[in-house]
């Protein structure tokens, strides 16, 4: 069985190979693909959209419903994740606790607890023991406000430099496991709870699908930007520059807030007690 | 020199064969089911690869058109030989970002897997089935 | 507001699906509220514009304002009207069916489930109504991936089954971007309408010939056309009752719409069905397939195994009937995509309640059954029918376009394969109601049939409903094919 996987592997190789005698050469710009139909781009988007990022221009105007679809996709893999492996945890035999000033760890058995449970020099840890490392938790404090405001700054820029609304989800994203990887997954849990996330994840999409509906509203067809003009207060040109910083806005809230979704479920398989 | 012309011509889609049949044999042929997800994203890594590199052009750089000093655009007529081709680009965006989807679905239903059956070799997990199913009757 | 049509049936499922997961955390039932109340309007939407389209109009939306190739245009023409009114109505038709069996393994998760629900069915209608070849590719990722979470749900086997699911179909879609990245670098367009006619100078170029082999290769993995159906026994034989009765009645009847169409409108008639080698091997194929599915049928005693293998075999009856080439055959394969899901959702909604009820789906314990559960009974007993081919309903009208078209043709070996099969469907069919309705005692059975009840009437109503619309399929199928199929053919 194995034998026959590889030898049509090998086949079926060699007939690609053998394929590509007819494909354009490197670099050729007289290639069908750039002849047909990018040179409407190239010419137009100042033209027509005012953006000079001619990528974002047509993931977001001239394409923007495949974009669309792309966040749905993003979204329905955080909702797959979720509905597959959530579930409450089960009851844990042995609780470990370290004591902060001194360093001592305990360990409590059969289901009892601390006497106090919201005490602040005994702090719960994960099973796997976690040496308590103070230089990565110092830098990471200092790098993550700075990093967040590079991804503002990606998110802002994706008109007239590279980047956009999914590069700059990616890099908050990011951030926030940075910040559960440096600490413990459950204080990462209490900065960005798991309601919130999956809240904003929807409401990322539904920016996108609402200000594409809006225009439908506002009596032009759905995702044609230029209807959004006397919202916006600008020209029609302007308006679909507008509307593409929106719809980019709308992208990366969620993919931000499905990228933690999908670390805390996939980390701690579901139970959110403890993860990496 | 024919030869050698064919290949500096062509390399970058012998590259992306090369690429996308390791990732088919990996998700064919390994038993693993890490080793098979690994597999599926380099396969898919491939059509990235490829996609990308039929927009490059030998004269042009990025996508983002050139100021003509002071943010000010179109004094100067715009040579499109100067610039990628950007459609591959605006597809390949979206393939990226559903690859990732992909990998966490499939990493969800790995880790769903390992709950049930302690073991992630796909002829374990078979066997497991097989005994069990028999004990039902 | 009908001239947004096109775009409202994708729309407003796809707003209702982000609506319903997030109002999971409001209230319980807010979610099947909201799904129910989005599907009826989008149902009335896709019939509003099935009653626009008849008699051979064709609707082009431009997305974004944007003309095509700028932009990205959905075209929907008769073939694409019906197919949507029939994903729309199926998923309607379901969603009381998956409401009676959220209690097992999916309690408290009800938002999720209905968010992916609307998702799946968002994606669907989107790879029907699209007219741009990559956009294809987004909305095949959607509603796979709501597909493999919906599958992975259901009993102990169900995660590797739908990871297995998951392996294949990557490969497959992965595939078809590859073709149309390979038509790409040929004709530098993306649009459907426009690589038609750019291909008809270049028809005869290596890479457009390799990429017609890795679209429809990479489509057909997904749709499980005969070597490569390896996935869909037991991905469909261990996923929950909830959602299998949209994803086996819909997921491979749209792949195939999606081989019709490249065939038809994309490739044009010319590439697709010239090469007279191809098109033998193809209906050669077909043939093997339904005789292998037959002799599988004959083989297996759990239920829901030998339904897979029917779906098996009813995808090999369309592409059989593609690829034979002639204008009969071809309106038969176009008419079955249809009249197979109104037939799959019927015999899965009764195998549903059969093995929810009396959890063992073993053919040979149903002593007796179909007597304590009489309203099933006369849904199975329908579904069986309209399997065997038998008039008036649906599917004895598509099996005698699919018979006459491939006798015209010569292509015997495919109109023997048919009957065998429709003679195999009998056999395994009358056994299953013998054994439902006389209990004879063998002995060698555990479970004891006397304190079934029947189901509850969230499951007897849409069972009784889909075999009304059965055989309403079957009287009807002369209009359907004057008014919305003839002329794309």
């Amino acid at each position: 069985m194995k034998t026959t996987g590889k030898i049509i592997i090998f086949l079926c190789m060699a007939v690609f190979l053998y394929q590509t005698s007819d494909f354009p050469k490197w670099g050729d710009e007289n290639s069908p693909a750039s002849l047909h139909l990018s040179p409407y781009y190239i010419l137009n988007t100042i033209k027509d959209t005012h953006v000079p990022n001619i990528v974002t221009s047509i993931l977001a105007d001239y394409r923007g419903f495949d974009t669309m679809f792309e966040t749905t996709v993003v979204f329905s893999a955080g909702l797959a994740c979720f509905f597959l492996l959530r579930r409450k945890s089960p009851k844990k035999k042995f609780k470990y606790y370290r004591h902060t000033p001194t360093g001592i760890t305990l360990k409590i058995e059969n289901n009892k607890k601390l006497s106090d449970e919201k005490s602040k020099v005994f702090r719960e840890i994960d099973s796997l023991w976690t040496p308590l490392d103070p230089i990565i938790k110092t830098t990471c404090r200092f790098i993550i406000p700075f990093i967040q405001i590079f991804a503002f700054y990606v998110l802002a820029h994706g008109h007239y430099s590279p980047g956009g609304g999914f590069q700059g989800g990616v890099i908050f994203a990011a951030t926030i496991i940075l910040f559960a990887v440096s600490r413990n997954l459950t204080a990462a849990i209490k900065w960005i709870s798991e309601k919130i996330a999956s809240l904003l994840s929807a409401v990322g999409v539904l920016i996108y699908v609402g200000t594409a509906a809006l225009c439908i509203i506002a009596g032009r067809l759905f995702l044609d930007y230029s209807a959004l003009a006397p919202i916006f207060g600008t020209d029609e040109i302007m308006a679909r520059s507008d509307g593409i910083f929106a719809v980019e806005i709308g992208v990366a809230i969620a993919v931000a807030t499905v990228m933690t979704w999908i670390y805390y479920n996939l980390s701690s398989s579901g139970q959110h007690d403890e993860g990496l | 020199m024919n030869i050698w012309n064919f290949i500096l011509s062509h390399f970058n889609y012998w590259a992306y064969i090369i690429l996308m049949f390791i990732g088919l044999y990996g998700m064919i042929i390994k038993n693993n089911l890490i080793k098979k997800i690994i597999g599926m994203s380099i396969f898919q890594s491939a059509i990235i690869l490829f996609y990308i590199s039929t927009a490059v052009k030998l004269k042009g750089g990025i996508p983002i058109l050139k100021t003509g000093g002071h943010g000010s655009f179109g004094h100067n007529p715009i040579n499109i030989a100067e610039y990628m081709n950007p459609i591959p680009h605006v597809l390949m965006l979206t393939a990226i970002v559903v690859s990732v989807a992909t990998l966490g679905v499939a990493l969800a239903l790995a880790i769903k897997i390992y709950r049930n059956y302690e073991t992630l070799e796909e002829d374990e997990i078979r066997e497991k089935i097989s005994t069990e199913y028999f004990s039902e009757n | 507001m009908i001239e947004q049509l096109p775009c409202l049936v994708v729309i407003v499922t796809l707003i209702s699906a982000l609506v319903a997961a997030a109002s999971g955390w409001l209230n319980k039932q807010y979610p099947f509220i909201i799904a129910t109340s989005a599907l009826t309007f989008s149902a009335s939407a896709s019939l509003i514009l099935l009653f626009k389209i008849a008699g051979g109009l064709t609707i082009s939306y431009h997305m974004a304002g944007w003309p095509p190739p700028i932009g990205i245009e959905y075209r929907i023409d008769g073939l694409s009207a019906l197919v949507i009114a029939a994903i729309q109505i199926v998923a309607l038709i379901n969603i009381p069916v998956s409401k009676s069996y959220m209690n097992k393994n999916l309690k408290n998760k009800d938002a999720p489930f209905y968010g992916l629900y609307l998702l799946f069915i968002t994606g669907l209608t989107g790879i029907v109504a699209t007219g741009d070849a990559f956009n294809l590719y987004v909305l095949l990722e959607i509603s796979s991936l709501t597909g493999y979470a919906l599958i992975g749900m259901g009993n102990t086997r169900s995660p590797l089954a739908a990871l297995n699911y998951l392996f294949i179909g990557s490969i497959g879609a992965t595939f078809y971007l590859l073709g149309v990245g390979y038509i790409y670098i040929k004709t530098g367009t993306l649009n459907m309408a426009e690589i038609h006619t750019m291909l008809a100078p270049i028809a005869n170029n290596s890479t457009i010939l390799m990429a017609f082999a890795l679209c429809v290769g990479g489509i057909l993995t997904k749709a499980a056309f005969f070597p490569m159906n390896g996935w869909l026994p037991s991905a469909y034989a261990s996923a929950p009752n909830g959602s299998i009765g949209i994803i086996a009645p819909l997921t491979t009847k749209v792949m195939v719409y999606v081989i019709l169409r490249l065939g038809l409108s994309v490739f044009g008639q010319d590439i697709a069905l010239g090469n007279m080698n191809l098109s033998m091997l193809m209906v050669n194929f077909a043939a093997i397939a339904i005789i292998f599915s037959s002799f599988k049928i004959l083989y297996h005693t759990k239920i829901k195994r030998i339904l897979s293998y029917i779906i098996i075999m009813e995808v090999a009856y369309m592409i059989g009937g593609f690829f034979t080439g002639n204008k009969d055959a071809m309106t038969g394969a176009s008419i079955h995509v249809i009249n197979d899901a109104a037939m799959t959702l019927c015999m899965f909604i009764a195998a549903g309640a059969i093995t929810s009820k009396f959890l063992d789906d073993d053919i040979r314990n149903f002593k007796g059954l179909f007597k304590k559960m009489p309203f099933t009974a006369i849904g199975f007993i329908g579904g069986a029918l309209a399997i065997i081919g038998i008039p008036p309903t649906c599917g004895f009208f598509s099996k005698w376009y699919l018979l006459k078209g491939s006798i015209e043709a010569h292509q015997f070996f495919f109109a023997a394969s048919l009957i065998f099969s429709s003679f195999i469907n009998a056999i395994v069919f009358f056994k299953i109601i013998e054994y439902g309705f006389f209990s004879e005692d063998h002995g060698h059975h555990h479970i004891e049939v006397d304190g079934i009840e029947e189901a509850g009437i969230n499951v007897i109503i849409p069972l009784l409903l889909s075999l009304v619309i059965i055989i309403g399929l079957g009287l009807m199928t002369g209009k359907i094919v004057g008014n919305y199929i003839s002329i794309l053919i």
